[in-house]
């Protein structure tokens, strides 16, 4: 579905990305997992055309979309639930998942989503009228996955999902992860720091280091790398 | 006391008409971060346009008549809009990327362009500005003598507040303002294309400008290239007292000034009048920086 070729991205005269290759086959999770400074949102931002490549391939549905405008790529189904969150914090729940519907021209779809989004975390529809910036941080996660669902993607980028959360919290956000790609059928593409999870859920990893892929392969034989295992589980 | 309600009731009309401009001065900030300098210009580009387009619509409706000069007005705030998006496209969205202060820079190269622009075209001597509505002075309820045409610039004034809060709170591309000014990034990334969001921004406070330029000509019919000047700068002294980048603080702060104004221009210390708006201005950066109605951690990183 996604198929990125020698990716290279510059943030001035800082080179974070140097020659990243990823795939991303349809109606699975992939991950990506690294340390600080892997260049892991530098992947998803280029992806979602906040950056621009300075060479290589972002390859979806056999179409290079590197370089495009953001909107143009939410507009090809692909949407992202960016790090920290980003909700608009001034604006109500409603408005943020209306947002998150931007491009939707039926109003018929728009009610569809608010359903799905709304069955999805139940908490959102109570807390629909509250100013987004008074949520929890929890809530404030769900509202930032549930506006990215918002668009009907068929590509959903993932950033830290985990950041900042109590465990408990990291589990239902996690099970819920699954339960979109497994009951929507939705590709996702999640980048992690917290690898035993994100491993645990997906099917294929890749592991970055200084913007180039050093390991990659179904999560079962990453988890049971010595590497692996040492670096980013804990031993 | 009836001096007073009078100065009053002046004082309402001078500043609903700052209060116009300085909604402009804010959306842009709220928006882009920076101080459209040039919008003042618009304003006084505004009048003009009135100007020119009152003999054309008075050989279609009658005139003055109330419907001539709403149509005045729509016409007016409609080249207007088109101007500001135009200024935006040509001028500012090339230094998108540069620095604040190069925009900066550039509004006020705009500003000077209009100013000097309108003094080849439109004459630097004052013009007088066609009536457009009828006039009446409505004397003796308690002793005040208000005038039509007040009445007129406040009830407007008033409407225009509403279309823009409806707009800005209901409205999908209002919602998107709202998105952008606080986050563009996450903005892009909901499929909100922000240029048009921004031209759209531009369109609508260069409109309102346009709208208090025809409603300024209505009360003072002597109209020049210069005069969008210090309108201008009262207005952006007001949007800042509000609280740069709210538009209710906007439209607070015009009124606030405009009203202080005429108060000052009607006592023993009149010369001030012009200054007073700056005094203000420099009161509230002392004091509350954020202004009136701003929040404090306006400024982004
Ligand atoms: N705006 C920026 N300007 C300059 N350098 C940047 C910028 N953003 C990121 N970088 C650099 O690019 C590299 C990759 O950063 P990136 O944010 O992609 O890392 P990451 O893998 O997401 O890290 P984390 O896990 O901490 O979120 C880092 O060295 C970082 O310092
Ligand atoms: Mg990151």
């Amino acid at each position: 579905m996604l198929e990125i070729k020698n990716l290279v991205v510059n943030y001035g005269a800082i080179v974070a990305l140097h020659g990243l290759s990823i795939s991303v086959p349809a109606r699975k999770i992939v991950t990506l997992i690294g340390a600080n400074g892997a260049g892991k949102t530098t992947t998803l931002k280029t992806i979602s055309g906040l950056l621009k490549p300075v060479s290589g391939e972002i390859l979806y549905a056999g179409k290079n979309i590197a370089g495009l405008p953001p909107h143009h790529i939410v507009g090809q189904g692909i949407s992202q639930a960016p790090e920290g969150r980003m909700i608009f914090a001034n604006l109500t729940v409603l408005e943020n998942l209306q947002l998150g519907a931007y491009l939707q021209k039926s109003r018929d779809l728009v009610r569809q989503e608010f359903e799905r989004t709304f069955t999805l975390f139940p908490r959102l529809k109570e807390r629909q009228k509250q100013i987004a910036g008074t949520l929890s941080g929890g809530e404030q996660q769900m509202l930032a996955i549930g506006r990215a669902l918002m668009s009907r993607p068929r590509l959903l980028l993932l950033d830290e999902p985990s950041l900042g959360l109590a465990p408990l919290l990291v589990k239902t956000i996690f099970e819920k992860i699954v339960e979109i790609n497994r009951e929507q059928g939705l590709t996702i593409l999640l980048v992690e720091q917290n690898a035993n999870l994100a491993l645990e859920i997906s099917h294929f990893g890749y592991v970055l280091e200084t913007g180039k892929v050093v390991l990659e392969g179904e999560t079962r034989e990453l988890r049971q790398n010595p590497k692996v295992k040492s670096a980013y589980l804990g031993g | 006391m009836t001096e007073f309600l009078q100065q009053l009731i002046n004082g309402l009309a001078f500043g609903s008409i700052l209060a116009l401009i300085a909604l402009g001065y804010t959306m842009v900030y709220g928006i882009l971060r920076f101080i459209n300098f040039a919008h003042g210009d618009v304003f006084m580009i505004g009048a003009f346009a009135g100007f020119y387009l009152a003999p054309r619509v008075a050989a279609l409706v009658p005139m003055p008549s109330i419907l001539g000069g709403l149509i005045v007005m729509a016409g007016s705030m409609a080249i207007c809009a088109i101007l500001g998006i135009l200024i935006e496209r040509i001028a500012y969205r090339p230094l998108r990327r540069g620095t604040k202060l190069a925009v900066l820079i550039t509004s006020i190269g705009v500003s000077l362009f209009l100013e000097y622009a309108g003094q080849k075209f439109f004459g630097a001597a004052p013009r007088r500005f066609p009536a457009l509505i009828p006039s009446y002075s409505i004397e003796n309820i308690g002793g005040l003598s208000v005038s039509s045409n007040q009445i007129i610039v406040l009830g407007v004034t008033l409407a225009l507040l509403i279309v823009l809060r409806f707009i800005v709170q209901k409205t999908k591309i209002g919602t998107a303002m709202r998105a952008l000014s606080f986050n563009p990034e996450a903005a892009s990334l909901m499929g909100i294309n922000t240029d048009v969001v921004i031209s759209f921004t531009f369109g609508l406070g260069s409109a309102l400008a346009a709208a208090g330029g025809i409603l300024f000509a209505i009360l003072y019919p002597a109209i020049d290239p210069l005069m969008g000047i210090m309108p201008g700068l009262k207005a952006f002294c007001a949007a800042v007292l509000g609280g740069i980048g709210n538009l209710p603080g906007a439209a607070l702060g015009g009124v606030i000034i405009g009203t202080v104004e005429i108060f000052v221009a009607g006592s023993k210390y009149s010369t001030y009048r012009d200054a007073i708006a700056f005094a203000i201005l420099i009161l509230i950066l002392l004091v509350k920086p954020s202004g009136l109605l701003g929040k404090k951690d306006i400024e982004k990183v």
